[in-house]
């Protein structure tokens, strides 16, 4: 019962922060920033995802000082990213009590094999996922929620469109099943049984379901709030446009406004030049972010 | 508290959907069997029977009435329908916000403060104790020590005073968690949260009455 209570309290805050943008910020100026232009939280991190595909290197939890600072100067919840399967990063953004924890493909895996076991912390998680079994798998660890993981720093809408219209079908097929093929679906995902069984009646994952990894542009927020995301993740798209401001404003009013091209327009109006992005063709296979893992 | 001079009988109710957990206020009318519209623009106000403010990040709601030019259009909406706010909701309706300041509806005499128990790690679920004005509005027997059912408490904010005019419904260490004021109904919790319990259908279905006059008929059966 208490773990019961435990785990709706983390599903809880990310409730609240449905039909909202949660931005990627590296310092203080840009927490604020973000905050102003009514991102719903932050995402503190060492680099932005376009500069860790450019510049190499291992990436880890950002400075502590730097994720103190963003907490001390924002009202809104803070979120910071450990590597995947980093058990001890997470200890420590748990004793500095983050909001949320975002164990993440974008810095670079501390364990190939295991990701966190999640139901341990008090601090809910977020993790990423390409298609319903490893979301599933996840949610089985203890994640609160979920993001679709696109492809981190390309700016390029393409996978993150992929992946959450993979998991949205996935979901659908679930429910059209009768009893008795759901347990070889369970195999068939690599997924634990029970949660497909909730998925085959509810239709949608038991925690809130959000997008990442390339989104840009409003029109971009727009897109994958249409296929389905409860909220957006946005990375490099804010901080490497021309007009972060105006930028930022117009995504999350985008974000509110999904269903409705008029404001859309507005939205679209409103902002300087986008990031360069990438051709997901022109990104090899080991600079692939989203394969990291499993 | 005054008697129920509104008469919105047939209208839904409207809950606001710029951000936050209106999802989940919309599944608890939906099983209360009260008809509810998504609420984005200021012109999508017309017609409702009330609305609600749901949880959320109130910094992220404050800009978009600024940008959007919402302060205007609700104030003049709350004056002559029920409001209900839940966390967020419940900072927008104050007259006061610490923690830091920032602007308010002023629908409610109380000072609020937001995050008063600590970031996320301090949120918690207790069990919160409701009074009897409460119990008699829904109709309710209350046990001897008062009955009591549970409150989500999300990052939470806590009234730190409130005018002679607010009747405090729901208690916490005998802090107010629901309260109301004339049309206007605020909770620091989330019942929108408790689908399972009670929770949910008896603080809605208070709302609902204040909306239109009467229970919700699924409330009359339990």
């Amino acid at each position: 019962m208490a773990e019961n209570q435990a785990y709706r309290l983390k599903v809880g805050l990310a409730e609240m922060l449905k039909g909202g943008v949660i931005m990627d910020v590296t310092n203080v100026e840009q927490a604020k920033i973000a905050e102003d232009a009514g991102a719903v939280a932050v995402m503190a991190l060492e680099r932005v995802p376009s500069d860790i595909r450019k510049e190499g290197g291992v990436s880890r939890m950002a400075s502590i000082s730097i994720i103190r600072a963003i907490m001390n100067t924002v009202s809104i919840p803070v979120m910071a990213k450990v590597r995947i399967g980093h058990a001890v990063e997470a200890q420590v953004l748990q004793a500095l009590e983050v909001d949320y924890i975002d164990e993440s493909e974008v810095l670079t895996p501390a364990d190939e094999e295991h990701h966190i076991y999640k139901h341990g912390y008090q601090i809910p998680f977020v993790c990423g996922a390409r298609n319903l079994g490893e979301a599933l798998r996840r949610i089985a660890e203890g994640a609160a929620m979920i993001r679709t993981k696109g492809e981190a720093g390309s700016g390029n809408i393409v996978e993150a469109v992929r992946h959450m219209r993979t998991i949205m079908r996935e979901m659908k097929h679930l429910t059209t099943l009768p009893e008795e093929e759901l347990m070889s679906e369970a195999k068939r995902l690599a997924a634990p049984y029970d949660l497909i069984r909730e998925v085959a009646r509810t239709g949608k994952l038991p925690v809130p379901n959000f997008s990442a990894g390339g989104i840009a542009t409003p029109a971009d927020a727009a897109l994958v709030m249409q296929l389905g995301a409860e909220a957006v993740f946005v990375g490099s798209g804010i901080f490497k446009s021309s007009d972060p401001e105006a930028r930022a404003k117009a995504v999350v009013r985008a974000t509110t406004h999904f269903n409705d091209p008029a404001v859309l327009l507005e939205c679209s109006e409103q902002v300087g030049e986008a990031m360069r992005g990438l051709d997901i063709a022109q990104i090899a296979e080991k600079d692939m972010l989203q394969t990291r893992g499993w | 508290m005054g008697s129920n001079t509104l008469n919105h009988n047939g209208k839904p109710i409207g809950i606001l959907a710029i951000q936050g957990d209106y999802a989940a206020h919309g599944r608890i009318l939906e099983t209360l069997k009260v008809p509810f519209r998504l609420v984005k623009k200021a012109e999508q106000l017309g017609g409702l029977a009330g609305l609600i403010l749901p949880g959320g990040e109130s910094t992220t709601l404050i800009k978009f009435f600024d940008n959007e030019k919402l302060w205007e259009p609700l104030a003049a909406f709350a004056k002559d329908h029920a409001v209900f706010g839940t966390c967020a909701g419940a900072i927008l309706m104050a007259s006061e916000v610490e923690n830091p300041a920032q602007r308010c509806l002023g629908l409610i005499d109380m000072t609020i403060r937001r995050n008063a128990f600590g970031r996320q790690v301090y949120s918690f679920i207790r069990s919160a104790r409701c009074s009897n004005t409460f119990n008699e509005a829904l109709g309710v027997t209350a046990a001897s020590d008062g009955h009591k059912f549970e409150a989500v408490f999300i990052r939470a904010p806590l009234i730190l005073k409130a005018g002679k005019a607010v009747v405090p419904l729901i208690t916490l260490d005998d802090s107010p968690v629901l309260v109301r004021q004339g049309n206007y109904l605020a909770a620091t919790f989330h019942p929108e949260l408790s689908a399972d319990s009670e929770t949910a259908l008896f603080v809605h279905g208070y709302f609902c009455q204040m909306s239109f006059g009467a229970l919700p008929s699924p409330l009359k059966l339990l």
